[in-house]
């Protein structure tokens, strides 16, 4: 009784997971072609896809190493793209917090954007789960997520190999960040830290070592968190006058 | 370009390794303690503090034309950002920053 629920839980993670593979294909696509297109190996390029799964740092990665930065710039920079993981496994913490370690060690592996997703929206709408439907589905959106994620890298690097450079390939790099960031400006505390980042980084980008953009980023979070503090305070004063 | 195998590899660990104890954070931690609300306020805009500032010289100054500005370049990023936050569909985006550069780069011959 107790195994069928959670293989159905697991099951019904595999459905919501499935529709990511849109997003996935082509981001680790485009990883394998930028990657080579940058030089890397297909071993490196496998290496980033396999170790790190995190698109966005990925390619900030490479471009740090096609920028010849130090490598504390390129490392520091590439995590600095992936700080918002912090927020998801402290969201997630107390639906998967009970687990056994080795299992919050491999569910900090694949926690990506879209499993953190799906599954949160679940835990939301089905607040009953127990704690080993919650891992099940949990498991069950990665499944078919993580290894597509290798394949796509696996095939872009094969085909960035035989792409001619009339193509245009160094925008690869410029466009698939842009798509990412055009979804993300929803609000007005967005789009100043987006405005907030381009803006500091054109004025910085003398800095030595790209640590322009290190100083860009951190000046541009201080203005997206002051602004959603002064939206969602100012109601309150207004009130209290 | 001066990159040594040893040095991507370099890379490639210590991101691998940043990014999954960043991942198990908080999962690690007995007890799932909760972080202060002025942190979290802070990590929410981190993707849309970095990227945009990683990508703004790639666009305007781009190595392709030697860093001179480039009206393809510059109308297929304006469209891909467009599109994403229109559609909130990143396929979307990247297909339409795509293609206005493929369309550009042919009439500019």
């Amino acid at each position: 009784m107790n195994t069928t629920s959670t293989r159905a839980f697991y099951l019904a993670g595999l459905r919501d997971g499935a529709p990511f593979l849109l997003v996935v294909v082509p981001f680790g696509f485009l990883f394998g072609v930028a990657g080579t297109e940058a030089g890397l190996s297909i071993a490196q390029v496998m290496g980033f896809s396999v170790a790190v799964i995190a698109g966005a740092a990925q390619f900030a990665a490479l471009q740090m190493l096609q920028d010849n930065a130090p490598t504390v710039i390129a490392v520091v920079t590439a995590l600095a793209v992936n700080l918002r993981m912090a927020m998801y496994s402290a969201s997630l913490a107390p639906h998967l917090g009970g687990a056994p370690l080795w299992q919050r060690a491999l569910a900090a592996y694949v926690l990506v954007d879209q499993v953190y997703a799906a599954s949160v929206a679940r835990y939301e709408t089905t607040p009953a789960m127990t704690l080993p439907q919650k891992l099940a589905f949990y498991f069950g959106t990665a499944t078919p997520l993580v290894p597509v994620w290798y394949g796509a890298t696996w095939a872009g690097a094969r085909a960035g190999e035989a792409i001619p450079p009339s193509l245009a390939l160094d925008f690869v790099v410029p466009i698939t960040f842009l798509a990412l960031v055009g979804p993300m400006l929803r609000t007005l505390a967005h789009l100043a830290a987006a405005a907030t980042s381009v803006a500091a980084m054109l004025a910085l980008s003398a800095l030595p070592y790209n640590s322009g953009l290190l100083l860009a980023s951190v000046l541009a979070m201080i203005v997206g968190a002051r602004i959603e503090l002064w939206q969602t305070r100012r109601p309150v004063m207004r009130d209290a006058a | 370009m001066s990159m040594t195998p040893a040095h991507i590899w370099l890379v490639i660990v210590l991101v691998a390794l940043g990014t999954w104890l960043i991942r198990f954070s908080f999962l690690g931690l007995i007890g799932g303690r909760q972080l202060p609300p002025w942190l979290l306020r802070h990590l929410r805009y981190t993707p849309v503090a970095v990227l945009p500032g990683l990508v703004a010289p790639l666009v305007l100054w781009p190595e392709a034309t030697g860093g001179a500005p480039d009206p393809a370049r510059l109308l297929a990023a304006g469209a891909t950002v467009a599109v994403g936050a229109i559609t909130r569909n990143v396929p979307a985006a990247i297909l339409a920053g795509a293609g206005t550069l493929f369309v550009m780069l042919r009439l500019a011959g």
